[in-house]
């Protein structure tokens, strides 16, 4: 039997096609469960179209609605990928594809990266549907690009899986993992300057809302529904979002052990 | 009686995977104590002992996925775990490890993908007898069809050094026969086979035998050996009469 040598360099960091195979794999897996698919794509356009009529009645509600639509354009992508990829992660690893894969060439680069491509481009397709709708139909108006809408909205959705792989590390069963929105999700909503302006947070609670990431989403949001020209502070929010993404993913490998107990 | 018994198996040339002093510990217990064992090349070597003695952790420690080791494990002539290992030693557990929602021929060209030996996609499926399921998803499949296709992910990548945990768990005994064989023909290639099993009847089909018990090593040697040494042509029975005569 001829033993064929593996062109794969295994203490490479990333190897591209091994990152794209891992995409083109979790794509598959999800085309494999429709129905997962079509809520992932319907219920962030649902859910505008409740905070549509919510506000419909009201003095004032177009404006309302919109200051309230943009950030959360973003927001859902965010919550929807950290949930999916949690989950995806521990049943990678409940089902021993995990442990099989660390024996492999693989990097764990390529490995999370590639959940990362492949959940990135499902948020860009939700947000390709919720911004179509929510501009179309629901007649949303920003002054700035509505492709920026989409940018920050697919990016938040990137930050989203990044924070996810990188909680699931530290899930052992789903039902914590689940946990792990309201302990981290949640408190972001709280302080990202949706419900509450941040210059009128108290002092501390602006300070940490300095450091999470979702208030750069919203942030960003903010600025392309104020500006018809992208702004200075706009390109700010979006290299914070990246860098956050960039250290979740890397704090992800760094926790993914090759040797377990 | 705890040694390796290395002078027995002095005919044995190059070896694929050397343990020395190897132990392990788990949550502050000790799950392997002093195993030292020579596994030859080109060879299939049977790991045997009741459930709970150790042998997935052995395997575990050899593969490198298992931490808190002490001891000199070298597979291939590198420490277990070594980067460049990954594409030469192929490792199978005892669950199947496939991606239920994915299709046979999907599982098996992922990991071709990885290794970059996609052109033996189709030989790995066949070699399990999967090619009528092969477009089948693997949730649709039975728990032995499963193991198959875990098996095939593995076969896949050509490896030098196949580690299989209990591959044969809940196959009918026709394709019981049929996967050893394969085995067989495998190690006729060069390749070096480290299989685990409960049942002594596999031991058969060995050419060396690793006999483990609460997690130590009891003895290694060949199905003859270990006939004549104890006077049983039974291999359970002489197992049992090895034990016994070690004092336990």
């Amino acid at each position: 039997m001829s033993i064929t040598v593996t062109h794969t360099n295994s203490a490479a960091p990333i190897h591209p096609g091994l990152l794209g195979a891992t995409a083109v794999r979790v794509l598959r897996q999800l085309r494999a469960d429709p129905r997962t698919l079509v809520m992932m794509l319907m219920i962030p356009t649902v859910m505008m179209t409740l905070l549509y009529f919510m506000f419909d009645d009201l003095p004032g509600g177009a404006a309302r609605f919109d200051q309230f639509a943009t950030p959360v354009l973003g927001i859902m992508p965010f919550v929807t990928m950290f949930l999916v990829t949690s989950i995806a992660m521990l049943r990678e690893r409940g089902s021993g594809t995990l442990e099989r894969l660390l024996t492999t060439p693989i990097s764990r680069l390529d490995l999370l990266g590639g959940y990362g491509l492949a959940f990135s481009l499902t948020a860009a397709a939700q947000a390709i549907v919720a911004c179509a709708v929510t501009v179309g139909l629901l007649g949303l108006t920003v002054e700035g690009s509505i492709w920026l809408v989409g940018l920050v909205a697919v990016l938040s959705g990137t930050l989203g899986v990044g924070l996810g792989l990188l909680c699931s590390a530290f899930a052992n069963s789903e039902f914590q993992a689940v946990q792990f929105m309201p302990a981290v999700v949640i408190p972001q909503l709280f302080v990202c300057g949706l419900f509450v302006p941040r210059a009128q947070l108290p002092g501390w609670m602006e300070a940490i809302s300095d450091v999470l990431p979702l208030t750069y989403a919203v942030d960003a949001l903010k600025e392309v529904a104020a500006h018809p020209a992208p702004t200075g502070a706009l390109w700010r929010d979006v290299a914070v979002i990246v860098a956050w993404v960039i250290v979740a993913l890397a704090l992800a490998a760094a926790t993914l052990r090759r040797r377990t107990e | 009686m705890m040694n390796s018994s290395g002078g027995e198996l002095s005919r044995r040339g190059s070896s694929a995977i050397r343990c020395a002093g190897v132990s392990v510990r788990r949550g502050g217990h000790p799950a392997l104590r002093d195993i030292g064992i020579d596994i030859p090349r080109g060879a299939i070597t049977g790991l045997l002992g009741p459930s709970g003695c150790g042998k997935t952790t052995l395997l575990r420690t050899i593969v490198g996925t298992q931490s808190h080791v002490s001891g000199q494990v070298d597979v291939l002539g590198r420490p277990a775990g070594s980067p460049e290992l990954r594409g030469l030693v192929g490792y199978v557990t005892q669950a199947a490890s496939v991606y239920e929602d994915l299709t046979v021929a999907q599982n098996v060209h992922y990991f071709a993908t990885i290794f970059g030996t996609k052109d033996a996609v189709s030989e790995s499926i066949a070699a399990v007898g999967l090619d009528d399921k092969a477009d089948a998803q693997a949730s649709d499949l039975s728990g032995g069809q499963r193991s198959r296709v875990s098996l095939a992910c593995a076969l896949v990548s050509r490896p030098q050094v196949l580690i299989l945990d209990e591959p044969t768990v809940g196959l009918d005994p026709v394709l019981r026969a049929d996967l050893w064989r394969r085995f067989r023909r495998l190690a006729d290639d060069g390749v070096t086979l480290l299989v685990s099993s409960h049942v002594m009847d596999e031991a058969e089909q060995c050419d060396t035998l690793i006999l483990m018990r609460e997690r130590g090593l009891v003895a290694e040697l060949t199905p003859d050996e270990l006939r004549a040494r104890t006077g049983h042509n039974n291999l359970e029975k002489a197992f049992l009469a090895l034990i016994e005569a070690g004092g336990q």
